[in-house]
């Protein structure tokens, strides 16, 4: 179970391709009544039914944070990934009811800054639409460098330019054109925080960069949700409720728990939030971390995993669960 | 709502009182017969129609007094109210929520009636009618909590989430147990609890804070806490200790009963939606010991949690010295019969 709120009624009110690999969906309750308020950054889980697996995805949203009408969301193609990307382009349809969690914000802007830079690789730009729909009406100080592989891949580039003039730049891979960011980081106002969102390696490279420069670690803000990663079934022992469960190959270790009917607490379901933390009871073999909860020193120490994202090759693992 | 509100004082004459409707749905906070500091948080959900759970925010017999006296407060110092300036984006969320939740528990007393951003917000028992304009300050008589928080009982902290950590930034605080806004205002989780004896090594706050940063919007939660106050005054303040301190020396067996008061804080716990921060009311309830003794089950317990609650935690919540009376006194109401769980007086 997910902590606190009742999960959210709704029905799909419109689908739209965005492009290649993009679509967008925009969510009503089903009630007609409005949807909670939410803070720029936010993300909701989406609940699927996917032919009797129950997927449940995290996505930032990126409508206005005003429009109490609906929440919209982007969802990138991953033709590579477990299925719910998939799911959501080929069997999500205008009109269908499904259900979605309470907005939780993990990627919140710092109320502090004196001027917030964002730093978007890809889809990555949904979260910054959300914060700068809030940040714009009351006049904070923000700048947006957008990175897209193509122009035609470039979900919302020529929305942002005319909504947000002058302080939206875009570079094109396809051309050639790259953030210097050295000097983009040089030149900022003190006060700046500094927020990125997209593929590993940039959200990386920026923020070892800016670290590099001096920039203090409480001005520094990414958000990265993992795809559960695709392995080797496993089998994984639950002390506390005393069943042994086989975690599939496209399966995560809490999804496994979910299907056997074991509650176990989660919040985003991507690594990021900690919520679903547990403690391992014993670890004979190798487990394959992938969360960005846990410090370095916790994952090697094998005594706590994530099973949102982590996943386990060896001989035994117990779980307290 | 079958009741009047009273007409009562919390300061001088202290001609405060609960009637017996008001001591029957008394939040009284013991569940058994001791007491160890725990974390003790629970989903903030409707409760038993007639007690002080039944609403989202308490409006009780007490209401227009206690408004009266804040304002008081509030001439005599305006550092009890403060907000930061990124924390005013909270202050309207906290508004918002206060005014659909009154709107929907009380209609009889209040309204809010919305046209796009105009709102007009009408408090009958305290004879307001107000059109503003939601998220510009500029149509309101103060900030926006400053606003709501001098038409609602209870104190108010505003917390900002940031580094993995909690940052109290904002606050309406009149009615406090010996602490001070003016002193906390900037401080973290662990920074403004850092007084609070033996919870630390138990490791409540670590856990405490765990799970406030995953507040959901939608889920609030509450816990109770308590003190001990000598006549029904409100705003024991660290700033005004010179005038309150010195009155817990003239406890006596003789007035005990009517002087000494058990002080119970229900707090809750809100995630805000559009600023993301946490909202924090702490609503404080008075009863005398001679209010309390009128319900056996109560007399019995207070009187053994009295008795047998560890030294520290006697002296952190500042009644030590007349823990003797107080246990002599409560003594009389207690025949050693068993007490049932439950904080319900009559279960």
């Amino acid at each position: 179970m997910s902590v606190g709120a009742p999960r959210i009624d709704v029905i799909v009110s419109e689908v739209v391709e965005v492009n290649d690999l993009i679509k967008r969906f925009r969510f009503v309750r089903a009630d007609g009544g409005d949807m909670p308020h939410f803070s720029g950054g936010s993300h909701v889980v989406i609940e699927m039914n996917d032919h009797g697996t129950r997927r449940m995805n995290p996505y930032s949203l990126m409508s206005d944070p005003a429009d109490s009408k609906g929440y919209e969301i982007s969802v990138r193609r991953d033709d590579a990934g477990r299925g719910g990307s998939l799911y959501m382009h080929r069997h999500v349809k205008a009109g269908m009811r499904m259900q979605i969690g309470h907005p939780v914000n993990l990627f919140p802007p710092d109320a502090r800054a004196k001027k917030h830079l964002f730093l978007a690789g890809g889809i990555g730009i949904t979260p910054f639409m959300s914060m700068m729909s809030q940040l714009a009406p009351v006049g904070a100080r923000f700048e947006l460098h957008y990175s897209v592989r193509s122009r035609a891949l470039g979900a919302y580039v020529d929305r942002l330019t005319a909504a947000y003039a002058g302080r939206v730049h875009v570079y094109v891979d396809e051309k050639g054109e790259a953030i210097d960011l050295k000097t983009l980081l040089a030149t900022q106002p003190l006060g700046t925080h500094l927020y990125v969102c997209g593929p590993k390696g940039m959200i990386e490279w920026v923020k070892s960069t800016a670290y590099a420069m001096g920039w203090p670690a409480n001005t520094v803000h990414s958000e990265e949700f993992l795809a559960p990663p695709v392995g080797q079934p496993f089998e994984v022992e639950l002390a506390a409720s005393g069943r042994t469960l086989t975690v599939g190959a496209a399966q995560s270790i809490l999804e496994a728990m979910e299907a056997a009917g074991v509650d176990a607490p989660y919040l985003c379901r991507g690594g990021a939030c900690g919520q679903c933390e547990t403690a391992v009871v014993r670890c004979d073999g190798h487990i394959h971390h992938h969360d960005h909860w846990l410090s370095d020193d916790e994952k090697a120490a094998k005594t706590k995993i994530m099973p949102c994202v982590s996943r386990f090759e060896g001989k035994t693992l117990v779980l307290d669960r | 709502m079958g009741f009047e509100f009273n007409n009562e004082t919390f300061r001088n004459d202290f001609t405060f009182r609960n009637s017996p409707r008001a001591i029957a749905r008394f939040p009284f906070p013991f569940d058994r017969d001791d007491y160890m500091y725990s974390v003790n948080m629970e989903p903030h959900v409707p409760g038993r129609p007639g007690s002080v759970f039944e609403h989202a925010f308490d409006v009780d017999e007490h209401y227009l007094a206690e408004m009266r006296d804040r304002a008081l407060v509030l001439k005599d110092d305006p550092l009890r109210c403060q907000s930061l300036p990124h924390m005013e984006l909270a202050g309207w969320d906290l508004l918002e929520l206060i005014m659909e939740s009154k709107a929907r528990d009380y209609p009889h007393w209040f309204e809010l009636h919305k046209t796009g951003n105009r709102w007009t917000w009408i408090n009958r028992p305290m004879e307001i009618e107000q059109t503003f304009t939601f998220l510009d300050p500029s149509t309101l008589p103060y900030g926006p909590m400053e606003y709501i928080t001098r038409q609602t009982q209870g104190d108010f902290t505003l917390q900002d989430q940031r580094d993995e950590n909690l940052w109290i930034e904002a606050g309406m605080v009149t009615t406090q147990a010996d602490w001070s806004l003016d002193f906390d205002i900037g401080m973290s989780f662990h920074e403004w609890h850092a007084p609070v004896p033996l919870a630390h090594e138990k490791g409540v706050f670590d856990r405490a804070l765990k799970f406030l940063l995953k507040l959901q919007h939608g889920a609030p939660v509450r816990r109770f806490n308590w003190t001990m106050t000598v006549d029904p005054l409100l705003d024991t303040s660290p700033e005004n200790y010179p005038k309150w301190g010195p009155t817990k020396s003239q406890i006596t067996l003789d007035n005990i009963g009517k002087r000494q008061h058990l002080r119970v804080e229900l707090q809750t716990l809100w995630r805000l939606p559009r600023s993301n921060a946490i909202a924090f009311p702490i609503r404080c309830y008075l009863i005398k010991f001679e209010e309390i003794v009128t319900q056996p089950k109560w007399a019995r317990r207070l009187h053994r949690v009295v008795r047998d609650l560890h030294p520290d935690l006697a002296a952190y919540k500042g009644f030590l010295r007349n823990r003797e009376t107080m246990v002599k006194w409560l003594s009389q109401y207690d025949d050693g019969a068993p007490t049932s769980p439950g904080w319900w007086p009559e279960d």
